[in-house]
């Protein structure tokens, strides 16, 4: 399994602000390695967050995203010490979930 | 006869038990499944056809769309890029560039509640436009912005 997502999220003017960054090589499939091999695609496809049980944020994502991808977006009606969820899927059906708790 | 009723019984017995799972919310079947990507539109090559694999037909030119990114970005590698839209009713905010060899970079779902502006960081081949695609109570609008392209992002 992939290394932990880090995650942090601010109560600030009312919204949530929530910044991950995710570790994973986002690789695009028309690389060559050192031997002159195409190194297969291997990159997130779907990224979710929730917050109690509702999605606060939905993305699908090709392999353009950037290696060890950083996400930031905002959300309205959270609290301090709700817990907020971000899991995500690459192309191979690797999965992670990680959470982070609103500060 | 017995050991095909024995047989059908538990073949029976194992889908009721995915049934009760799925009915308890142990399971959804949207989480048992892959989830929803659209393949066809990240496989296009140019912009028209990834945004008409959206359901884009002929978007409209706006100014209330705000692409956040630097004029020059040294690395291709990793480039910053914020979209903020100020139309109200703002359902999905999706990036494309394209002189990527597919376009579409990233497509973010915005519901209820949540704000209108998405920052993340894409590769870019070269110096491009790179457009950000707007769906706003059901209609689609769009903005473009160039980013120069220092040292490429495709490992060259």
């Amino acid at each position: 399994m992939a290394d932990p997502m880090r995650i942090r999220i601010a109560a600030r003017d009312g919204l949530v602000n929530v910044r991950i960054l995710m570790s994973h090589e986002m690789e695009t499939g028309q690389r060559k390695d050192s031997a002159g091999n195409l190194v297969p695609a291997h990159y997130i496809r779907n990224v979710t967050a929730t917050h109690q049980g509702k999605t606060v944020l939905s993305a699908q994502w090709g392999p353009a995203v950037a290696k060890n991808p950083f996400l930031e977006f905002s959300f309205k009606g959270g609290q301090k010490g709700d817990k907020v969820v971000v899991t995500w899927e690459d192309n191979k059906g690797d999965k992670r979930s990680d959470e982070a708790v609103i500060n | 006869m017995n050991h095909s009723r024995r047989k059908a019984l538990q073949t029976g017995g194992g889908a009721g038990v995915l049934a009760m799972l799925f009915a308890a919310g142990v399971l959804k079947p949207g989480q048992a499944l892959a989830q929803d990507w659209n393949q066809a539109a990240f496989s296009m090559k140019t912009v028209p056809e990834a945004m008409r694999a959206l359901g884009a037909q002929s978007p409209a030119a706006s100014a209330a769309i705000l692409i956040k990114a630097p004029e020059i970005a040294e690395n291709g590698a990793v480039v910053p890029i914020a979209i903020e839209s100020k139309l109200p009713g703002t359902e999905s905010i999706t990036l494309l560039i394209e002189k990527n060899p597919q376009p579409l970079a990233a497509s973010f779902s915005i519901p209820a509640g949540t704000a209108p502006e998405v920052s993340t960081r894409v590769k870019m081949g070269q110096s491009s436009d790179v457009y950000a695609l707007v769906k706003a109570e059901g209609k689609f609008y769009v903005a473009k912005k160039e980013i120069k392209i220092t040292l490429g992002g495709c490992g060259g």
